[in-house]
């Protein structure tokens, strides 16, 4: 599909905003194949009729078919589908909840400062523990440091992240831990209402949360920098007689960072859409807690807007990652 | 190869767990008689504390009860065999067909090439995880979706992570294959009149043997932490089998009881530890010039 794109696109000028328009398009043709996969989901596969459902229980037989009619489920599929995409594109409209009638739409709205503020706390702190780790170990291969930080990453991403929560809590929570030392679950409070007690509930939530991606990240920064720092312009800038450090931050250490940055939009997409685990067990009124509750009393539509939700920020994210990459990183073939 | 990995001091004892696992798994049944623990689908109403709620280790249950009265330990036990089955069940499909696939888009390039890489981007930029959650909790509902063919529990748990790993292995087996065609044993084997699928199968896959291990091993534990989140969230294995996922599922909405998702979790840390290990020890056999 991208092949027949090309000619008209070819008069937007340098190939650079060629490949972000290349790369847009592909992403509305991704989003439209993800909303008909959710879409056969939710409504063409499961066998419970969405009509009853959406009634409620004490709903009689005209009840349900005038919710039928409403909801557009006695059309054919197909003017389901477009009317559902409609609803969505045009209205942002995700439907209403089956348990209190809630629109989805404005669940979602107002559930997203949670997510966001859980989100880029770890992110800000898995990026600089991470990578910060990774340089260190690489310097010094095989010594003491090395050989624990490697050990504690292995650890990291082999510990599941609502266990190690769960862990902690039962440690340190203030209602049955062993030390009454952090605030309860479910004690979050947005940033504009109260900025200490934001930050007080949030502190080990970001820290469990981006241990694992601190791991990873310091894992994947070694493996890149050894590589680069075997390499012959690692050697050219030493003979050049730089300086250790100036040899390691400006030349290793920024080649070696690239995939790095891909790693870090793809991750911070993927939790924007919701961080299900962490905020399920430390209860955080983000998106993953309203997915997590939607999915114990499967209630199909808020499934259904989260998924999309979810899904959105990921395809957002894959796309600017491969954008800022073609910018950041000469050698990538924009053909 | 072998002898490289015998060298290798912590990759041997990882080795050891992991073949430890596996018979803990498929002996589930003795060890627990062995030890004298109540069945994993027990419920013993008696063990549970006037209020319902879980109790703590006991004689008879020497890591506690679930909220239902049943023994964590011997749960626990049988978990490994959910964990296992799953992770490797959906390791080996992923493996299998990718590797299928990429050989196919490998070998013989051209339009086919073009179609299968792009099912390959569609799958690889797709939120996959998500789409399983909303899939499994979809079919919950009812008789499940398809008139019944597709109802929450193992197959679908094991599909869903298959769909999820198998794009990243032919992707890469389609690299190998690109560079494997050109090389003069396969013009040989052209040159004699071998039929197309006698080349790939015979003289294709066993050169890449090597690649596939290395990548499956990284598989291995990312798809047990994944059956456990699926399980965790309650849209994974279903109850009364047992999975590690799933009891600290259970275990999150009683945090205070420690015991309860301790063990289930421990047994899941040392699994996936014990398979991240092993898969380090076996890519630097693999490939000795990595400097580690």
């Amino acid at each position: 599909m991208t092949r027949s794109l090309a000619s008209p696109l070819r008069a937007l000028g340098s190939p650079t905003s060629r490949y972000i328009a290349r790369r847009l398009v592909w992403m509305v043709f991704l989003l439209l194949v993800v909303s008909l996969v959710a879409f056969l989901i939710f409504y063409a596969l499961p066998s419970g009729d969405p009509a009853a459902q959406r009634a409620g229980k004490g709903a009689d037989e005209a009840q349900i078919e005038r919710v039928r009619h409403m909801l557009y489920l006695d059309r054919p599929l197909y003017e389901q589908y477009f009317h559902y995409i409609k609803q969505v594109v045009l209205h942002f409209d995700f439907g209403f909840s089956y348990s209190n009638n809630a629109d989805v739409a404005d669940q979602l709205t107002s559930r997203l400062p949670a997510t966001i503020s859980l989100a880029l706390g770890a992110a800000v702190i898995w990026l600089v523990v991470g990578v910060a780790i990774g340089i260190l170990s690489a310097l010094r291969p095989r010594s003491l440091f090395d050989r624990i930080a490697m050990g504690g990453a292995l650890l990291g991403i082999s510990a599941p992240v609502y266990w190690l929560a769960l862990v902690v809590l039962a440690l340190l929570s203030q209602s049955y831990g062993v030390i009454h030392l952090i605030p309860n679950t479910g004690s979050y409070k947005p940033l504009t209402q109260d900025p200490g007690a934001w930050f007080t509930s949030l502190l080990v939530p970001w820290i469990i949360l981006s241990l694992s991606f601190a791991a990873i990240y310091a894992r994947l920064m070694r493996a890149n920098l050894l590589e680069t720092l075997d390499q012959d312009f690692v050697r050219t800038a030493e003979a050049k007689g730089l300086s250790r450090r100036r040899v390691v931050m400006r030349h290793a250490v920024r080649a070696a960072i690239t995939p790095i940055v891909t790693a870090f939009g793809l991750d911070l997409g993927i939790l924007l859409g919701g961080a299900v685990l962490t905020e399920s067990v430390f209860n955080i009124p983000g998106i993953g807690r309203l997915s997590y509750d939607a999915i114990q009393d499967s209630n199909l539509p808020v499934i259904q807007g989260t998924v999309l939700f979810a899904a959105f920020f990921i395809i957002i994210a894959n796309i600017l990652v491969d954008i800022v990459y073609a910018v950041i990183d000469p050698r990538v073939r924009l053909a | 190869m072998w002898a490289r990995l015998k060298r290798d001091r912590v990759a041997v004892v990882s080795l050891w767990v992991v073949v430890g696992l596996i018979a803990i798994a498929i002996l589930a049944p003795l060890i627990v008689k062995l030890f004298g623990l109540p069945a994993p689908d027990f419920q013993n109403s008696n063990a549970v504390d006037e209020f319902g709620q879980p109790t703590g280790p006991t004689g008879a249950n020497p890591l506690g009860v679930d909220q239902l009265g049943r023994d964590v330990a011997s749960r626990v036990i049988y978990g490994a065999r959910i964990s296992l089955s799953v992770a490797l069940l959906s390791t080996a499909l992923s493996v299998v067909f990718g590797t299928l696939v990429g050989v196919i888009a490998g070998y013989f390039r051209g339009w086919v090439d073009a179609i299968v890489s792009r099912m390959l981007d569609v799958l690889l930029a797709f939120p996959i995880l998500m789409l399983g959650i909303g899939l499994a909790s979809a079919c919950s509902i009812g008789n499940g979706c398809l008139g019944g063919l597709i109802t929450p529990g193992v197959p679908v748990v094991v599909l869903i992570i298959a769909i999820a790993g198998f794009p990243y292995i032919a992707r890469i087996v389609r690299g190998q294959v690109l560079s494997l065609r050109e090389k003069e044993f396969v013009l040989a084997a052209q040159s004699i009149g071998a039929s197309p699928w006698r080349i790939m199968l015979r003289h294709l896959v066993p050169n890449l043997v090597a690649p596939i291990i290395v990548y499956s091993t990284v598989l291995v534990p990312q798809n047990i932490l994944f059956e456990a989140a699926l399980s965790f969230l309650g849209v994974g294995v279903q109850d009364p089998t047992s999975s590690w996922g799933q009891m600290l599922g259970d275990a999150s909405k009683n945090p205070d009881q420690w015991w309860f998702m301790l063990f289930p979790g421990l047994a899941l840390l040392t699994t996936v530890l014990a398979f991240n290990l092993l898969g380090d020890g076996l890519q630097d056999a693999l490939n000795p010039r990595k400097r580690r």
